[in-house]
């Protein structure tokens, strides 16, 4: 006797036989057929034509066929002496989701929110939400919003946490509302409510009290004393609610201050509780301790073991573990880190043990004294002959020699040895680039990079370009014997290859050769900016963000809430309150503002810029965003000789005769190497029809507090300008743009004052042309384009 | 900056929309919609990440699709996967779906998709009664039970025949109380209550039989079957090891802030009462060893595995139902063993050999040994395989906690008591 039996089917049509069984005189029959009903339901099939059949059968004193019919669809019994019988109606009257049929549920639930019964009046919250879900200007009228902010003093622990759980929802839908509005008094409610609710209320609970802000130290520390208990909840939704008050809170607390350290120490023990529970649970766990050790890494600094991985952990959980590992990674502990890493390497799952010898990498470059150690446990990784192993090993020293240049350069004959294994670009290229940065210590450098240059077409450009660099470092390095090669690659890149990047490249090394051999060097073998110990760290402002949405989805992908699905938070962008000193008073608006303009500049501009691809301080393919020099095409490569005959020919069959007017531009000093860059298309006067590049994104909104600046450099009747879009993505009006050059590498600087008009609403875009100069001061090695967006 | 009002497209209030359970075959074989019908054409983003996590253990519990995110858990070859469409707490949702799959095992006796098709209607009942408007109502297994009451055969017959329901017709009070988690009225001939300790060991050891980490999950489970409003207080000998502790909502956490006491009125039947977690490795003991050495040879492609496990810590009590699993490479065929104690079998498909050894005795350690055929022509495994160890220790906690008095308050009757411990390993794995 199983409800199995509700499946089968008849060759009549289910719908035919069920109306019929609705409709039947027999109580029994009536409830075996809505059993039906709902059977079919739970497989998604359409019933909806049964409505007053089902209907119908209401009309009956047995509880069961009662509740059956009110799981279909329902009525209502608000005067029921019974208060679950009341309850049980107002949460089906939100159910009704018909627009007419709302009005006449008012009556009934401003009954249910004065009920004497608490059961009644806590339902009767949530229905108020479902109700302003369907119509939210009737709930307004109806005084049901203030009625619900009554329902916080309630009495009842269950009332409240359900009319806050109500009122965040219905908050969430009017960003900027004063409906919670959160004063020490309500705060007190809610605590009180917090020790005797459900624990889906304290989730709740929790939740609206990490948006307040308390008015100074004390307030804030006697609120997460209150908090504190949720820590040992089992339920661990709950645990990362109380998490988040407590972390938020926690700055506004005087480090000096001995609770402080309590508080610490307290936390630790929760979140590694967390790890020990279902899989799913870890996971999001997981992704919040990784921001909680970014913020506050003191917290977990002695709990490194409950992140070593076991080889049955799903893989989404191991990858998790292991970025943490290496956030705590010190001095300390780095022996044990190390020995766990190299365990991981040999897994079966290759994801993992690729992220692992990364990871042995990343600990290199943070934990200065462990280098040696991580350079020699890569070593024996490599002589495991395993592909992948070897290659991701490769890619990681190449990081390690850009950390601690001409300290390990004695293992790169053990390298070289494996230079026929590798298959992937990545380390294709970090192989060349260890070529080409050390071409003086290798003999055979020649050869090697000769050896990747028979298949030059067949590379990815990641390759490409780097193969390109490594062997101008080489010919700037040993000119003498590696002259052909350079002028093969000059060739491949300039003539054979359809790719714009590597083509661009390619002259400009070409040009710089052949104008400046000293200049030359000075650009390709300039001395590199160290890479930064902590790349991956999230953006400071992004991550105090992060933390006050600890548990939410933005947590668990490390975005701002504001990039979410439809109906996300809006402008609201929430930020730690600062310790004591700082203004509480901020009005949510100016604390925005005030993040805008906190926003530092990028750290280090990873990728992108055009210096920073001569020099190949990244392998990744340069991507746009650099402001390109007007590489106009049929170029000036008139004046190649200095390079040597041997390039002749190349020029007689790629570009014939040089215009006329082409020396002109030529007679500026040779000196200003640079300067003639941007020259190349003005000079050869082509004012109009000159090629300037499509407008990039410079800056993506979600960077910059919703700023949208895409833009291109072009000449316009011989003068250089910045043509730019500013699109507001944000919610709000932006006003009193400027703009401020930082010194760059082709002295660039404003010729005139940034002009935007208008406030640009949301929404709205405005196209600023900026004209400009040169004569701005040079600043030879630093990246060109790091800019810096501004919006008081 | 003017902060300016926004009119988002139609706000949807749950938090929770829906929910589908998927076997694994794939098949979407049971759908709730708590408010509008979401298609179930949604779930073609979770088969896809399906899909190329190859293992079901592997899918990731969160993914994010054009218009929703589906939120999934794993359990009993069973997906649970519930739709999102606005900003909710992940850990809110996965412990709710967690909770409904411990509501169908408790319900039914396991969570399978049979038990679930079999009691579909009480598995919508008790969906209804879990979420409203996609806030969890209620959730308490006692509560659930009052209303909803568990199928038993016998009562299946007698519905059948009398047109009984299983649906309660007195209407639960727990629900309106200040303790949800306690029926009122509650009436035992016998008045008992049983608490087991159970603690659990994972660790890590390394080849060499170092420890590399080691901890204890613990876990108090209650029966308690008592009349009338009984206040129970429950105190420890070495309350002290309990730094890291989770409880039910029962126990009052002031007194155990203040005297290191568990008190609570507990609920009726089985409770899990508190679990904690003792990490300091020195508290950890790690009761047996293993000696072991696998190894592969490139040349005949064959192996050699070569396994003995003794007593390390073991307190004096003896170790059961000792068990060691071997995930073993691919490349292995079969394995052709002698085991002086227990029997081992080689699953060729799922690669896993498993050495049932049962007792462990001290004089004559138990050892298993012999020769690993492989797939020739392939190159040696690169991985090492890991011994995962099962075993059992009776009426020992490891962590040396004790329970030293329950006191009972309140009631007047005298109560049967009792209290039983067992260690058991947990994720205790052993490299090679």
């Amino acid at each position: 006797m199983t409800d199995s039996k509700y499946f089968t089917t008849t060759k009549k049509g289910e719908i035919f036989e069920l109306k019929a069984e609705l409709n039947s005189d027999k109580k029994e029959k009536k409830k075996e057929a809505v059993k039906k009903v709902i059977a079919s339901m739970t497989v998604g099939k359409d019933v909806s034509a049964l409505f007053p059949d089902v209907v119908n059968c209401m009309q009956t004193d047995n509880l069961e066929l009662k509740k059956l019919v009110y799981l279909y669809l329902m009525n209502y019994d608000c005067e029921d002496p019974n208060p679950l019988i009341r309850a049980l109606a107002v949460r089906t009257m939100g159910c009704i989701r018909v627009d007419k049929i709302t009005e006449y549920l008012c009556e009934p639930l401003r009954k249910c929110l004065k009920d004497e019964d608490p059961y009644v009046r806590k339902t009767a919250a949530v229905c108020v939400a479902k109700l302003h879900d369907i119509n939210a200007q009737l709930v307004e009228d109806q005084g049901f919003l203030d009625t619900l902010k009554d329902l916080i003093s309630d009495s009842n622990p269950m009332v409240v946490a359900n009319a806050v759980a109500a009122l965040s929802e219905i908050a969430e839908s009017h960003p900027n509302s004063n409906l919670m509005d959160l004063n020490p008094q309500t705060i007190n409610k809610l605590l009180t409510a917090l020790n005797e609710c459900t624990e889906w209320g304290q989730i709740f609970i929790l939740d609206c009290l990490a948006n307040y802000t308390p008015r100074d130290d004390r307030e804030s520390q006697s609120i997460c004393e209150r908090v504190t208990p949720r820590l040992s909840h089992a339920n661990s939704a709950v645990v990362l609610s109380a998490v988040k008050v407590l972390m938020k809170f926690m700055e506004m607390l005087p480090k000096d201050l001995d609770y402080y350290g309590t508080l610490l120490k307290k936390l630790a023990p929760p979140l590694v509780t967390l790890l020990s529970a279902e899989p799913e649970l870890q996971y999001v766990a997981l992704r919040n301790i990784n921001l909680i050790v970014q913020r506050r890494p003191e917290i977990l600094k002695h709990e490194m073991k409950v992140f070593f991985v076991k080889y049955n952990d799903p893989i989404y959980v191991k990858l998790e573990k292991l970025d943490i590992m290496i956030r705590l990674a010190s001095q300390a502990n780095i022996a044990q880190v190390l020995a766990e890493l190299k365990e991981y390497a040999t897994e079966v799952d290759v994801d993992f043990v690729r992220k692992a010898v990364r990871a042995i990498g990343r600990c290199a470059i943070k934990v200065e004294q462990s280098a040696e150690r991580c350079v020699s446990t890569l070593l024996d990784l490599i002589q495991t002959k395993v592909n992948y192993v070897v290659q991701e090993a490769i890619v990681v020293i190449k990081d390690i020699f850009r950390k601690y240049p001409n300290k390990y350069e004695s293992v790169i004959a053990t390298l070289c040895e494996n230079l026929d294994s590798l298959d992937e670009p990545e380390a294709r290229a970090a192989m060349i680039w260890i070529v080409g940065e050390y071409a003086e210590r290798i003999d055979n450098a020649d050869e090697l990079l000769e050896s990747f240059l028979e298949g030059f077409h067949d590379e990815s450009t990641q390759v490409q370009l780097q193969l390109l660099t490594a062997i101008v470092k080489l010919f700037l390095k040993k000119p003498t014997e590696t002259q052909e090669l350079v002028q093969q690659v000059l060739s491949l890149a300039t003539q054979d290859s359809d790719n714009p990047d590597l083509r661009d490249r390619g002259y400009i090394y070409w040009r710089l050769l052949s104008t400046d051999p000293v200049a030359a060097k000075e650009v390709v073998l300039a001395e590199k900016p160290l890479i930064s110990e902590e790349t991956d760290l999230i953006e400071p402002t992004l991550l105090e963000e992060l933390i006050c949405h600890i548990g939410t989805l933005a947590s668990v992908y490390h975005k701002p809430p504001s990039a979410f699905v439809e109906g996300s938070r809006g402008v609201q962008h929430k930020r730690l309150p600062g310790s004591t000193e700082s203004g509480e008073s901020e009005s949510p608006d100016t604390a925005s503002a005030a993040a805008v303009s906190d926003a530092p500049p990028a750290v280090i501009p990873s990728q992108g810029d055009l210096l920073g691809d001569l020099l190949n301080l990244d392998l990744t393919p340069p991507t746009t965003t650099g402001p390109p020099p007007p590489a106009s095409s049929g170029m000036q490569m008139g004046a190649m000789d200095l390079l040597g005959g041997g390039l002749d020919s190349l020029i007689g069959a790629g570009f014939g005769a040089p215009p006329a007017a082409m020396p002109a531009s030529f007679s500026a000093p040779v000196s200003g190497g640079l300067d003639d860059l941007f020259d190349l298309g003005g000079g050869v006067g082509m004012p109009m029809g000159a090629y300037s590049a499509p407008k990039t994104v410079w800056l993506p909104a979600l960077k910059a507090k919703g700023l949208e600046i895409s833009g291109t450099f072009a000449r316009r009747s011989g003068v250089i300008q910045m043509e730019m879009t500013l699109t507001n993505k944000a919610m709000s009006v932006m006003t009193d743009f400027a703009i401020q050059f930082n010194r760059n590498s082709f002295g660039l600087a404003p010729a005139g004052p940034l002009q935007v008009l208008t406030p640009l609403s949301p929404n709205q875009s405005i196209e600023v042309t900026l004209p400009l100069n040169t004569v701005g001061p040079v600043m030879k090695m630093e990246p060109l384009n790091n800019l810096q967006i501004r919006a008081p | 900056m003017t902060p300016c009002r926004v009119n988002v497209k139609r706000w949807q209030a749950e938090m929770i929309h829906s929910l589908f359970v998927i076997n694994h075959l794939g098949d979407i074989f049971l759908e709730k919609h708590w408010k509008s019908v979401i298609s179930r054409s949604v779930c073609d983003y979770f088969f896809e990440a399906r899909e190329k996590a190859v293992d079901p253990e592997n899918v990731p519990p969160v993914l994010q699709t054009p218009h929703h995110y589906l939120i999934s858990i794993y359990r009993g070859k069973l997906f649970f996967l519930s739709v999102i469409q606005t900003e909710v707490p992940p850990l809110f949702v996965i412990e709710f779906l967690h909770r409904v799959a411990d509501t169908f095992q408790d319900y039914f006796g396991e969570c399978s998709e049979s038990v679930i098709s079999d009691n579909v209607v009480i598995v919508y009942e008790l969906l209804e009664e879990m979420l409203d408007n996609g806030f969890p109502l209620a959730t308490e297994s006692n509560v659930l039970k009052e209303m909803i009451r568990p199928p038993n055969i016998l009562r299946s017959v007698v519905n059948t025949l009398t047109g009984g329901s299983n649906v309660g017709e007195t209407l639960p009070q727990g629900q309106l109380s200040n303790i949800p988690w306690r029926r009122a009225g509650v009436k035992y001939t016998n008045n008992e209550a049983y608490f087991d300790v159970t603690e659990e060991i994972d660790a890590i050891v390394d080849k060499s039989g170092t420890t590399v980490s080691a901890e204890i999950q613990g876990v108090i489970e209650a029966c308690v079957k008592l009349s009338g409003m009984p206040d129970l207080t429950m105190s420890f000998m070495n309350p002290r090891l309990l730094d890291d502790v989770s409880f039910h909502p029962c126990v009052r956490f002031r007194r155990w802030e203040s005297e290191r006491v568990l008190s609570f009125i507990p609920p009726d039947g089985n409770f899990t009462l508190m679990t904690y977690h003792i990490s300091s490795q020195n508290l950890v003991a790690i009761p047996v060893y293993v000696k072991q050495s696998i190894s592969f040879f490139e040349a005949g492609s064959c192996g050699r595995l070569d396994i003995t496990i003794g007593p390390k810590q073991t307190m004096g009590k003896t170790v059961e139902d000792l068990k060691v699993t071997v995930h073993m490479p691919k490349a292995v065929l079969n394995a052709n063993l002698t085991a002086s104690q227990g029997n081992y079998t080689y699953d060729f498909t799922t690669k896993l050999l498993v050495w049932d050894i049962g007792k462990l005795n001290p004089q004559k350690l138990p050892n298993l040994r012999g020769s690993l055929s492989m797939q020739t022509g392939v190159p040696n495994p690169e991985e090492n395989p890991s011994l995962n160890i099962d075993l059992k220790i009776q009426q020992l906690a490891i962590s040396g906690l004790k329970v030293s008095r329950l006191d009972m308050y309140g009631e007047t009757y005298k109560p049967f008591k009792g209290v039983k411990y067992v260690t058991k390993a947990g994720k205790f794995q052993v490299r090679t």
